[in-house]
């Protein structure tokens, strides 16, 4: 643990996941302003002293509206890689045990379905599902879900011929027992790595679904949706996409790189 | 690299497709209505909708219309939009070249750029530079397209500047010139994430082969520092490079569907999200097969690359 403090990548990414958290958590009692509330007398106001951020094109505060939809916009990130991890970890887990036929289709499948395009594969999803965060979360979450169980896949496999496998079969430990013991904790660490990083993925595309229209609707405090709604006006005020961008920009930055430590720390080979 | 190894792999590429159509195929099915009330409208009577169902062959069981789907598909009826009135082969068809255009131009722009940003942050690691590039890589990750793409308008295609076509596309037989400059924009925004993605693999790639034996041979061999680093390191970096920008052309295709949609470029990605917010079905099943099928030769184009690039890659 100490290691990882060392590491610039890990500081500089824990404070930034540090101060979304705290906007995570406590957004609803920072906000200076209901994010709702129309200031009709300040509208697209730049950064002021009573707006910090300044104001959007009904004269809501960017900064309320901002920490308020930190919510929708992080958790909607950790909840679909979270789900896309469970799936993913299971299939990968199910074909790399299994081996033999089970495997062989269960990986011609994901072969299939990981030709397309992770956006294009959520965007279908949604379209079956319908508009919405909820949805858009889903999609997210089976977009990632054969990617994932290739990477739990191919840990299972790695770790099956290892000694201490070998050996608690020898001593005659039943599959379940096997599987929960001694693949599953070695297993763990690269899905994290790599869930890390795919929360950062999902943020982004959770943002880019709410900028489409197919995610988060008005009058949401989603960051992708207010980029999106405040395009018309950035030409004359450009801090109205500016204040979103560079929150998206921060959570999916701080997920990156803490990401990239966690690897370096727990797989000192890919260290570079 | 055999003829057998090819013929293997184009049977996967196939197999890919066929799940890959059947997943598209099963997607559309499971959408609320289907494509008679598409086409006839919500004021349709009931006789109406029925003798379009059943003209379409929507009442037969989902493998006949399945098959029946594919055969046409395979046959090269791709049918007709219903929103657009144009067949769909065409119309993807179009699409697919325009996409194409601005997928070559990208990946030929992150090449050109990200070679020398990562070799020279190979020679140089630790310093200044190499410090800077490592930043704005991480950042250029972490910005989503249509981010950057919306920055970029309003930076430099904004009233005040208008130095750039803020969007649109102009045919390369209307002047090259207006051609090349609605290029800039959409090309710049895609090449952003693949630059730093790329960059730094290639980084990491010249600094583990600058530090092997047969770089140190060829120092004792009295060579000069420019030949070593461009012909004996750099060849062996950019197999692995092929193999991460391989990789990388699922993301970019994922990046054309919010470019394109930014900058008003007709292209594929353009399409696609106009047939999901209008439900035109034929359209979108044509479209993401296409996507799917360029994803998978591109890979296919890679592995080729890269046993062409590194002798010891073989393939049988």
């Amino acid at each position: 643990m100490r290691d990882l403090f060392r590491q610039p990548t890990f500081i500089v990414g824990f404070v930034l996941l540090s101060l979304v958290a705290i906007a995570v958590i406590f957004g609803p009692w920072l906000a200076p302003y209901d994010p709702q509330a129309f200031h009709p007398r300040a509208r697209l106001q730049p950064p002021s002293a009573a707006f910090l951020l300044g104001t959007d094109q009904f004269g809501r505060d960017l900064l309320s509206r901002l920490l308020i939809g930190a919510r929708a916009t992080v958790l909607f990130g950790v909840g679909a890689t979270a789900l896309g991890v469970a799936a993913g970890g299971l299939i990968g887990l199910v074909a790399g045990v299994s081996a033999g036929a089970v495997d062989a289709v269960i990986m011609r499948i994901l072969d299939g379905l990981v030709a397309v395009p992770d956006l294009l594969f959520a965007l279908l999803i949604v379209t079956i599902l319908g508009n919405g965060m909820q949805n858009a979360l889903l999609a997210v979450a089976i977009a990632f879900t054969p990617g994932l169980a290739r990477i739990a896949r191919s840990t299972v496999l790695s770790l099956r011929g290892r000694d201490y496998v070998l050996a608690a079969r020898a001593r005659g430990e039943g599959p379940a027992w096997v599987i929960l013991c001694e693949v599953l904790p070695n297993a763990i660490g690269p899905v994290i790595i790599e869930a890390t990083i795919r929360v950062a993925f999902a943020v982004m595309i959770g943002a880019t679904l709410g900028f489409l229209g197919l995610g988060a609707q008005p009058p949401s405090t989603e960051w992708g949706l207010m980029i999106a709604s405040a395009r018309q006006f950035m030409a004359r005020n450009i801090w109205t996409v500016l204040v979103p961008s560079v929150a998206i920009a921060m959570v999916a930055l701080g997920f990156n790189l803490l990401g990239d430590a966690l690897r370096d720390h727990l797989d000192p080979r890919a260290r570079r | 690299m055999t003829a057998g190894w090819l013929l293997r792999r184009l049977g996967t590429i196939v197999l890919v497709l066929l799940i890959v159509s059947f997943t598209v195929f099963g997607i559309t099915q499971l959408l609320p209505g289907n494509a008679a009330v598409m086409i006839l409208g919500e004021f349709a009577t009931a006789d109406q909708r029925h003798a379009m169902e059943l003209a379409m062959g929507l009442n037969d069981p989902w493998y006949q219309q399945y098959g029946h789907w594919l055969g046409n598909i395979l046959r090269g009826d791709w049918g007709m939009s219903a929103g657009l009135s144009r067949p769909v082969a065409s119309l993807v068809g179009d699409a697919l070249g325009r996409s194409a255009i601005l997928a070559g131009a990208t990946l030929v722009t992150v090449c050109l750029v990200a070679t020398p940003i990562g070799v020279a942050g190979a020679l140089l690691r630790g310093t200044v530079f190499d410090l800077v590039i490592g930043l704005v890589a991480y950042l250029g990750a972490s910005v989503p397209e249509f981010v950057t793409a919306t920055l970029l308008l309003v930076v430099v295609a904004g009233p005040d500047t208008g130095w750039l076509p803020a969007g649109g596309f102009t045919p390369a037989a209307d002047g090259l010139g207006q051609f090349a400059l609605h290029m800039v924009l959409p090309v710049a925004t895609l090449s952003l994430i693949l630059v730093a993605h790329l960059s730094r693999q290639i980084r990491s790639e010249m600094g583990e082969v600058l530090g092997s034996d047969y770089i140190r041979a060829a120092q004792v061999k009295g060579l000069t520092r420019t030949r070593i680093v461009l012909v004996h390191a750099l060849r062996n970096a950019l197999a692995p490079a092929v193999a991460v920008l391989s990789l990388d052309v699922g993301y970019l295709l994922g990046g054309i569907l919010v470019v394109e949609e930014v900058f008003a470029w007709p292209g594929l990605g353009r399409l696609l999200i106009y047939a999901v917010q209008n439900r035109d079905l034929v359209v979108m099943q044509a479209a993401t097969l296409v996507m799917a099928a360029a994803y998978t030769m591109s890979n296919l184009a890679a592995d080729i690359i890269i046993a062409k690039l590194d002798p010891r890659v073989h393939y049988a």
